[in-house]
C-alpha cells in the first residue's frame, strides 16, 4: 500500500540537507514503528522517495515523501506515532493513501511550487523596489543568463513563473518544479535584482516553501491541486 | 525554536551547518533552573568523529540521569569556524542549550589519543577558558580530563584542574555531590580541587611537585600536602551488567563515522599481547551478561531507529556467549532489516558460518592481525596468532567464497630484524598461493590482499614501556623493505601495500610517554597554529619541529631512549591494578622470546585480581569450587 506523508520543517532543522532528511525519516520510520516495506536484494533499503529536494536554509510547510506499507495504522494514529519520534523542526501533517503504481508517484507528478519570500531583517532592498518589483512581473519575457557545461546561454524563465505577487512583507511566488520544468526561487530573485539593478546582501532572503502541487489540468490549462489532495484519509 | 549560538549567515557560509545546532534525537534538554550543576562533555575532534564515541553516550546518559546535573556537549569545532570563532571573538557553545561552554561548572573532555592535545587547547581557547589551569578563577568551570590517555596525563597537567583515571562509571556521582555540597557551603575552587583529591581515581596534577635528576628523567613525585594520596587508584567497573548503559543514544543528522547502534558486550581482553596499552589497562576481563545485552539490543534500536547494531570489545570471539548472542540478534532483528556487523572476530569455522549469513561474501573481506610477520617476532609480542591458523582461516574462508584478505601488522617493534620485516612479505605470498591452489573453475577471479603496516608506539602501562622507539628514517626504511620484499613475491600483483605517516607516529610516541614538561611543547605548538594533528590535511609537522626547537625540548630523550629498570616514570603514579613487576617481568620474557598463556587458561598474577572481579573473580571460584 503506498503512503503519502506530508511534513513540516522550520527552525534549526532547516541546516539539515536533503540526503541526511532522506537518513532522517528512514530512522524516524523504525522508532514510529511503521511497517514500511524493504527492496529486495542482500543489502534491503526501504521504499520511500521523497517529492523535491529542499535546499540547506530553506524553510518549508509544504514537504512530500511516498513510502510503500504493508500494514498501517490510522491516518490519524500514524501521525500521532510520527510526530512523537520527531526532532523539534519536524511536524509530520498529512498521512494519507495513494493509489499503487509508480505514476503516483510525488517525484513524477510534481508540477508546481509556492514560495514565500521575506527580506531578513536589516537586509530589505533599496526604497521603491516594490514597484520595481510590479514591473519586473510584468515583463513578457525574463531572460536570464544559465550557466552550464557548455558554457552560457540565454533562457526565458517568464514562462515558469506562474503567479508573482507582492503580499504584506514579503513577495509569493508560484513556480514551475519537476523533472521537466524547474524553477528555483533564487534564480528569480536574482533575476529580479539584475532588472531592478540593486544588489542584495548574501544570505538576505528568507525562502519558505507553502506547497507543491501536480497539475491535473489539460491542454494547456493548469489546474493545480496540492499533493496530498490525491490521497484519502484512513 | 531556540536561538542558536551562531546567526544564519555564519551557519550558511560554513561546512557541514549540522555540526554545531544539536537537537539531534535523544538529545537531552532541561531547564536550567532546576539543574545545580551544568557539565560539558567533549570529544576534542570533529563531530563526526566524537559522535561515534560510546564513551561520551555513556557518561551523557550517566550525568543526566541525575535530577541536578545536565550534561550537554561540545566538539572542536572545524577549521572554517575556528576561523570565524576568533573573529568575531564568540564563545564557543555547548551543543544543547547553545551557551557558552565558560559558563558551566565542568568541562569534561575526554583523551582518546595523543595527537587530539592541540585540540584539547582550542577547546579551551575558543571557549575563552585561561589555558593555564593555575590561571583559572572562580568563574571559570573546573576542566577535567578522562580516557585512556588519562593514565599518562603529565603532558597536559598544566591544562587541567582534574583528571578521572580509570573507567567513568564509579566516581563521578562522589565528585558531583561533592561538588554541589562545597558550593552550597561558599567553598572556592582551590579548596575544591584539594577535597576531590580524596575521591578515589582523581588526581589533581596542581598537587604534585616533581623533581629531575641531571639526565632529565624524574628523580621524585611528591604530593604537596600530606592529604594527597601518593598513587591514584584507576577505576574499574565491577559489575558490568549492573551499571548505567545507554537506552536511547544520541542519533545525529549528518552522516558519522559510527553510525549505528554500538553493543559492548566485555571489557578487557584476555590475551596480552605486550604492545597493546588497552588489553593490559582494562584488566580484568569483564562480561556483560547475554540477558542485558539482549535487553539492551532492543532498546538501543527502539530508540535510535538505527539499522545496524555492531558489537565492540578489545576481542569479541573471546566473549563466551558469542554464539548465542550472534542468534539471537540475528533472529530478532534481521528481518527487520537491521545489519550485524561483528568486528574484532578471529577467523575460524564459526565465525565464517556467522559472517556468511549476515554479509554479502563477494563484497565483504577477512581481517588478520597477525601484527608481526614472523614467529619469532609474534612470540616476542604475545600475539598467539600462528601462520598455520592464519592460512588455514583464510583456506576456509577462500573455499567460502571470499577472496579479500586484510592483514595488519606493526613495524619498528622490539628486537625486529629486517628478516622479520620480510616475513610479513612471505605470509602475504603464502596467503595468495593458498587462494590459488583452488581450482580456477572454482574461485571467483583475483584475490585481493591488502597488508597495512603501522608503526610500533611504546605506550605506558605495557611491557613495550621500557622500550626504545625508532625514529622516523628507521621507520620508513622498515617500510620500505617491506614494499621491495612484496615486490619480489611471486603474487605481487595480488598484494597492496599500505603503510602509515611515521611524523605523526613519532609525536604520537613523545606524548604517549611525555612528561609534564612538554605542557610548555604543546602550548607553542597550538600557539604556532598546530590543530587536528590527526588530521593529514591539517598535520604539520615543519610547526611542530620549529616548536621542540624554540622550547629546547629533546624529541628523542622521549622516543629512541631505551629505559633502565629503576627509572621512575611520569605515570608512576597511577596504581592502574597491574603492577610494573608484573610487566617488566613480561618485558624481560619478551626478549627470551618466551610466550604467557592468556588469562582464561591460567592466572599469570598480572595484580589486576585485586579488584576481585571478571576474569579474576572466576579464577579465585574455581580455585575454591
Amino acid at each position: 500500500m503506498k503512503i503519502r506523508i506530508k511534513f513540516r520543517k522550520y527552525g534549526e532543522m532547516k541546516f539539515i540537507g536533503h540526503l541526511d532528511m532522506m537518513r532522517y525519516f528512514q530512522k524516524a520510520m523504525r522508532r514510529a514503528g511503521i511497517d514500511i516495506c524493504y527492496s529486495e536484494g542482500f543489502s534491503p533499503h526501504m521504499i520511500m522517495s521523497f517529492a523535491s529536494p529542499l535546499g540547506v536554509g530553506l524553510t518549508s510547510d509544504g514537504e512530500y515523501l511516498d513510502i510503500e506499507v504493508g500494514e498501517t495504522f490510522s491516518s490519524k494514529e500514524s501521525m500521532e506515532r510520527l510526530n512523537q519520534v520527531m526532532a523539534q523542526g519536524v511536524e509530520v501533517v498529512s498521512f494519507r493513501r495513494i493509489p499503487d503504481g509508480k505514476a503516483s508517484n510525488a517525484m513524477a507528478l510534481l508540477a508546481a511550487a509556492d514560495y514565500e519570500i521575506r527580506f531578513r531583517e536589516g537586509m530589505e532592498p533599496k526604497t521603491g523596489w516594490e514597484k520595481a518589483f510590479d514591473d519586473f512581473c510584468a515583463q513578457s519575457r525574463i531572460p536570464v543568463i544559465k550557466k552550464t557545461k557548455k558554457g552560457e546561454r540565454e533562457l526565458d524563465i517568464r514562462p515558469l513563473l506562474y503567479r508573482a505577487e507582492r503580499r504584506d512583507n514579503c513577495i509569493y511566488l508560484q513556480l514551475a518544479a519537476g523533472s521537466a520544468d524547474n524553477l528555483k526561487p533564487e534564480l528569480v530573485m536574482e533575476a529580479f535584482g539584475v532588472y531592478a539593478e540593486m544588489t542584495l546582501p548574501e544570505y538576505a532572503l528568507l525562502i519558505h516553501r507553502l506547497e507543491l502541487y501536480t497539475d491535473l489540468g489539460t491542454e494547456g490549462a493548469r489546474k493545480l491541486v496540492a499533493l496530498e489532495e490525491l490521497g484519502e484519509v484512513l | 525554536m531556540k536561538k542558536l549560538a551562531l546567526d544564519d549567515a555564519i551557519l550558511l557560509k560554513i561546512e557541514k551547518p549540522a555540526r554545531y545546532i544539536g537537537n539531534e534525537i535523544n538529545a537531552v534538554c532541561k531547564d536550567k533552573s532546576q539543574i545545580d550543576i551544568r557539565f560539558c562533555m567533549c570529544f576534542p575532534d570533529l563531530y563526526e568523529i566524537g559522535m561515534s564515541h560510546l564513551g561520551i553516550q555513556i557518561l551523557y546518559d550517566m550525568f543526566n540521569r541525575r535530577g541536578d546535573v545536565w550534561c550537554e556537549r561540545v566538539y572542536s569545532p572545524w577549521v572554517d569556524l575556528d576561523r570565524i570563532l576568533r573573529e568575531q571573538r564568540i564563545p564557543l557553545f555547548a551543543l544543547e542549550s547553545q551557551d557558552p561552554v565558560k559558563d558551566f561548572d565542568f568541562l569534561g573532555i575526554t583523551l582518546q589519543y595523543e595527537m587530539c592535545y592541540t585540540n584539547v587547547l582550542q577547546i579551551l581557547d575558543l571557549s575563552q577558558i585561561p589555558l593555564l589551569a593555575k590561571e583559572r578563577g572562580e568563574e571559570d568551570p573546573i576542566v577535567i580530563g578522562g580516557g585512556p590517555c588519562a593514565c599518562n596525563p603529565e603532558p597536559l597537567a598544566d591544562f587541567f584542574d582534574l583528571f578521572y583515571i580509570g573507567e567513568g562509571e564509579t566516581s563521578y556521582d562522589a565528585l558531583l555531590d561533592l561538588y554541589k555540597e562545597h558550593r552550597e557551603n561558599g567553598g572556592g575552587r582551590t579548596a575544591f580541587l584539594e577535597k576531590a583529591a580524596g575521591i578515589p581515581g582523581i588526581y589533581v596534577p596542581s598537587l604534585y611537585e616533581i623533581t629531575y635528576h641531571p639526565d632529565g628523567t624524574i628523580a621524585s613525585v611528591e604530593p604537596k600536602s600530606p592529604q594527597v594520596p601518593r598513587k591514584v587508584q584507576r577505576q574499574v567497573v565491577s559489575d558490568l551488567s549492573d551499571t548505567v548503559y545507554p537506552q536511547k543514544p544520541l542519533v545525529p543528522f549528518i552522516k558519522v563515522t559510527q553510525d549505528r547502534v554500538v553493543l559492548e558486550i566485555q571489557r578487557g581482553c584476555i590475551r596480552g599481547c605486550r604492545f597493546c596499552q588497552a588489553g593490559m589497562l582494562y584488566r580484568p576481563t569483564r562480561e556483560r551478561d547475554l540477558e542485558m545485552l539482549e535487553h539492551a539490543a532492543h532498546r538501543m534500536l527502539e530508540s535510535t531507529g538505527h539499522e545496524e547494531i555492531s558489537l565492540s570489545s578489545l576481542s569479541s570471539s573471546d566473549y563466551s556467549r558469542l554464539p548465542e548472542l550472534a542468534a539471537y540478534l540475528m533472529e530478532h532483528f534481521r528481518d527487520q532489516g537491521v545489519n550485524i556487523s561483528l568486528p574484532s572476530l578471529r577467523i575460524d569455522a564459526f565465525s565464517l558460518d556467522v559472517m556468511s549469513k549476515i554479509q554479502d561474501v563477494r563484497k565483504s573481506s577477512i581481517t588478520f592481525a597477525p601484527e608481526a610477520g614472523s614467529q619469532r617476532l609474534r612470540d616476542v609480542i604475545n600475539k598467539g596468532l600462528t601462520e598455520e591458523v592464519i592460512l588455514e582461516g583464510a583456506g576456509a574462508a577462500f573455499e567460502g567464497g571470499w577472496n579479500k584478505v586484510k592483514l595488519y601488522f606493526m613495524l619498528g617493534l622490539p628486537t625486529e630484524t629486517e628478516e622479520d620485516e620480510k616475513h610479513i612479505a612471505w605470509l602475504a605470498d603464502k596467503i595468495a598461493r593458498r587462494y590459488y591452489e583452488i581450482p580456477k573453475d572454482q574461485r571467483n577471479g583475483k584475490c585481493q590482499i591488502t597488508v597495512s603496516t603501522s608503526f610500533f608506539v611504546p605506550k605506558p602501562f605495557t611491557p613495550f614501556q621500557w622500550a626504545r622507539m625508532c625514529t622516523r628514517e628507521e621507520f620508513l626504511d622498515k617500510a620500505h623493505t617491506v614494499n621491495m620484499e612484496i615486490k619480489d613475491q611471486l603474487n605481487r600483483k595480488s598484494i597492496k601495500y599500505n603503510w602509515h605517516e611515521a611524523d605523526v607516529t613519532v609525536l604520537e610516541g613523545v606524548f604517549a610517554r611525555g612528561d609534564r614538561r612538554l605542557s610548555r611543547l604543546l602550548l607553542r605548538a597550538y600557539e604556532k597554529g598546530c590543530l587536528f594533528d590527526s588530521w593529514t590535511e591539517s598535520f604539520d609537522n615543519k610547526r611542530w619541529m620549529e616548536a621542540f626547537e624554540e622550547t629546547e625540548t629533546d624529541l628523542l630523550f622521549y622516543t629512541t631512549r631505551s629505559r633502565g629498570k629503576e627509572e621512575i616514570f611520569p605515570w608512576d603514579f597511577v596504581d592502574s591494578g597491574v603492577t610494573k613487576k608484573f610487566l617488566y617481568q613480561e618485558w624481560e620474557k619478551a626478549q627470551k622470546e618466551i610466550i604467557t598463556p592468556n588469562c582464561r587458561q591460567t592466572c599469570q598474577g598480572c595484580g589486576a585480581g585485586r579488584y576481585g572481579t571478571g576474569i579474576c573473580f572466576s579464577h579465585e571460584s574455581a580455585k575454591e569450587g
